[in-house]
């Protein structure tokens, strides 16, 4: 973790060389930066009047979703599309594991009709590892349990650098649900490869065990986290967690961690506002600051379509695998 | 029919025997441990030198699956890895199909076992009906039908007033229980040790306090009732501390600690494969501090025993999602390599204190023959190979079932044969002096 690159450099690498991305912990900075190069021309794509190039021409790609999702699912389909890929998708409503068909037997039925890409949406951590083990295909992990969700940190990070230029030496701070957070491991990951000063933000309940081994700062003191802060990415706070006594209400919650213009005072002056969604209103974030004039959240789900071409196009077009076996 | 083991080195603690000496066997008893003894007329079998004859090791910690689960493991399948794994005895766990919480459960496993004829089995009754926490079980039924113990293992027992219960009712028959020591709200929904590993793979953590915490209450309840309370698969360093303090102020506590908790740690959840299930069992492995703990109490004689809770799945049920596979791992045909790679050739410990982890002490803390070599008791007897190369290999195990962490495994040490009740049940074909055994 201790290797870092500046972004401004050129990658020193021009292809992926693996079969999956199944996390960012896999990813090496050089193959973090492709992508986020490549997803510059992907987006220019995405300002055509003709919005597609035949790059997956011919190939099948199966978005596989076990788990209910709009914002990822469609835009891995949209970037699919775009460049020319025949697309089926399968939601857990349909698929055939309500009839106890296990995740290997429908990976294997899946591989019988050989699709190029299958990317998987799962509940349990490590899905994509088991899917990965079994298939040719290329598997892009489109979120597993509280593991991963690489697709999400690549695109954070392109909207990051949009706006920043760079990653090396931001203060990122990261505030919300940590424990459960997939988005989490995948952006400490990336974001601490590339050089950045991770701050991570919670209630000790919901704070990852030994978080200090992942190059970060931990702290409950929203203050601490947001101070001179380039970048404030907030994590959703799913509204069943009061059940599990993480925290007492979420009127509580949000006067302890919520993001308010009053606290967003104490960050960069030209610091940017961040949410993967679905956001929580008045929770983990004040309406006036997801709304207001700093905040991104509409351009991430933008920069996601073409961070996604990028991802779809370079495992498509990688010249030989070398994943680990 | 007489047979004199020849000239080998014999470890038998209980009678501070080490040394090169005969064992002569008459039928299903010993008859005599010595130097030069007469033949006598017996035959004569040449024990190899780099071998050792011990007690017959006793695993008090398997789970059969019979009746109920035989597409994990039988009777007749576990004892066939019991006796490869130089086990002449087994104490097997009562959460089959049904639980065994009645004498006709418990009779048919005996009748099973008979059947297969080759490790001995002491079937282990559940603490309560149907292991299901609210009334005891039939105890004294379960006694007088053959079981050794009580446990609601799988689970611990339901509540401290239950707990308290069976202490003292059991206490009546002299046997012990054995907890499966957790704090059910601590685990959770938990599958892995809590810890930086899990929490890199997403994965819910079960913390080392959520088994401590059973363990004191056990420790408490075995001081209130003065009734012997084991441990089972002992894995938290915390737990360690709870049973040494227990000794400590006389209570009558003892534990076991399983080879995966001596020899893994969590990190084995990322590499070599991540998301392996076969590193995925009940209590989890632990991080580094807590395996050294294992190690330590080993070392010290907080540790009376080494078990394997042997727990035979079908590769279908683990080939699946981390978090829906099911916890437990084969340990039969691995312990006694693992032990002696691990504990003996690594210096923490010399193979009598092993004898008295995996023989002398399991008879004791059961009530059960074995755990010697006196004159009279049955002919019991585990050969141990200390320099063995062996190369685990799971494909070629007896158990029905081959989840294990450790195919592929190099490791110094093995069994050379396994004598139960003075027949030869189990000749390690790779040993080639033993061909005429």
């Amino acid at each position: 973790m201790s290797v870092t690159r500046d972004v401004d450099a050129l990658p020193a690498i021009t292809s992926l060389r693996r079969k999956d991305l199944l996390g960012i912990a896999d990813l090496s900075p050089d193959e973090i930066a492709l992508v986020l190069d490549t997803a510059e021309a992907m987006k220019e794509i995405g300002s055509r009047p003709i919005k597609k190039v035949p790059a997956l021409r011919g190939k099948t790609v199966v978005n596989l979703f076990f788990e209910p999702s709009t914002r990822t699912r469609t835009s891995f389909e949209i970037a699919e599309k775009r460049l020319s890929a025949d697309t089926l998708n399968i939601a857990i409503a349909s698929s055939s594991v309500v009839k106890g068909e296990t995740l290997a037997d429908t990976a294997l039925n899946l591989e019988a009709m050989s699709p190029d890409m299958i990317v998987l949406r799962h509940s349990s951590s490590g899905a994509c590892h088991l899917l990965s083990r079994i298939c040719r295909s290329s598997i892009i992990n489109a979120g597993d349990g509280m593991h991963e969700h690489p697709t999400q940190a690549l695109l954070d990070a392109f909207t990051i650098r949009e706006h920043k230029k760079r990653l090396r030496g931001l203060k990122v701070a990261i505030v919300g649900d940590l424990l459960h957070s997939r988005v989490l491991r995948s952006n400490i990951h990336l974001l601490t490869k590339m050089g950045a000063d991770v701050w991570v933000c919670g209630p000790p309940t919901l704070m990852p065990a030994d978080i200090g081994r992942f190059g970060v700062q931990a702290t409950s003191v929203i203050e601490d986290a947001v101070r001179d802060a380039d970048v404030i990415m907030l994590l959703r706070i799913q509204l069943e967690r009061m059940e599990g006594a993480y925290f007492p209400s979420l009127r509580e919650y949000f006067t302890i961690f919520g993001m308010t213009e009053a606290r967003l005072k104490l960050a960069q002056p030209d610091a940017i506002i961040m949410h993967p969604g679905p956001m929580n209103r008045g929770v983990e974030i004040a309406s006036e600051v997801a709304d207001g004039p700093y905040s991104v959240i509409l351009e991430q789900v933008a920069n996601g379509v073409a961070v996604r071409m990028a991802v779809l196009h370079l495992l498509a077009s990688a010249p030989e695998h070398e994943e680990a076996a | 029919m007489k047979r004199l083991l020849k000239s080998g080195r014999v470890i038998d603690p209980v009678n501070a025997i080490d040394g090169v000496m005969d064992v002569l066997i008459d039928g299903e008893r010993i008859v005599q441990v010595g130097r030069d003894l007469p033949t006598d007329g017996a035959s004569v079998v040449e024990v190899p030198a780099n071998l050792v004859v011990c007690p017959g090791f006793i695993d008090m910690h398997v789970h059969l699956r019979e009746p109920g689960q035989e597409h994990k493991e039988t009777v007749a399948t576990g004892v066939a890895a019991a006796v490869a794994g130089g086990f002449t005895a087994v104490a097997c766990m009562p959460n089959t199909v049904p639980v065994n919480d009645s004498a006709t459960v418990t009779a048919l496993i005996l009748a099973k076992a008979a059947e297969a004829a080759l490790a001995r089995v002491y079937p282990i009754g559940a603490v309560s009906k149907a292991s299901k926490g609210e009334l005891l079980a039939d105890i004294a039924e379960l006694k007088h039908a053959g079981c050794v113990a009580i446990t609601d293992d799988g689970h611990p027992v339901a509540t401290a007033l239950l707990l308290r219960r069976a202490l003292e009712y059991a206490g009546m028959f002299d046997i012990p229980v054995i907890e499966h020591c957790e704090e059910p709200s601590l685990k959770g929904d938990g599958v892995a040790h809590e810890g930086f590993h899990a929490a890199a793979l997403g994965l819910r953590g079960i913390p080392g306090a959520c088994e401590a915490l059973g363990v004191e209450r056990g420790v408490l309840l075995s001081e209130l009732t003065g009734s012997a309370f084991h441990v089972a698969h002992m894995s938290a360093r915390a737990s360690m501390r709870a049973v040494a303090k227990g000794k400590t102020a006389g209570v009558r506590v003892t534990c076991e600690v399983a080879p995966h908790h001596f020899t893994l740690t969590d990190e084995a959840l990322r590499t070599p494969v991540p998301y392996d299930t076969n590193m995925k069992m009940n209590p989890p492995l632990r991080e580094a501090a807590d395996r050294d703990a294992m190690l330590a109490g080993i070392a010290d004689g907080t540790v009376d025993a080494i078990a394997t809770d042997h727990a035979p799945h079908h590769y279908d049920e683990k080939n699946a999602e981390f978090d829906r596979a099911p916890f437990g791992i084969v340990g039969l045909e691995t312990a006694v390599s693992l032990s002696l790679d691990r504990l003996v050739h690594s210096g923490l410990i010399r193979l009598p204190r092993l004898v008295e982890l995996m023989s002398v002490n399991p008879a004791r803390i059961l009530r059960v023959t074995g755990g010697s070599l006196s004159p009279g008791a049955p002919a019991d007897i585990t050969v141990i190979a200390p320099d063995l190369a062996v190369r685990v290999e799971a494909r070629a195990m007896r158990s029905r079932s081959k989840n294990t962490p450790f195919d592929g495994w190099e490791l110094r040490g093995g069994v050379a044969a396994t004598i139960v009740g003075g027949r030869t049940a189990f000749v390690n074909p790779s040993v080639a002096a033993l061909k005429e055994w």
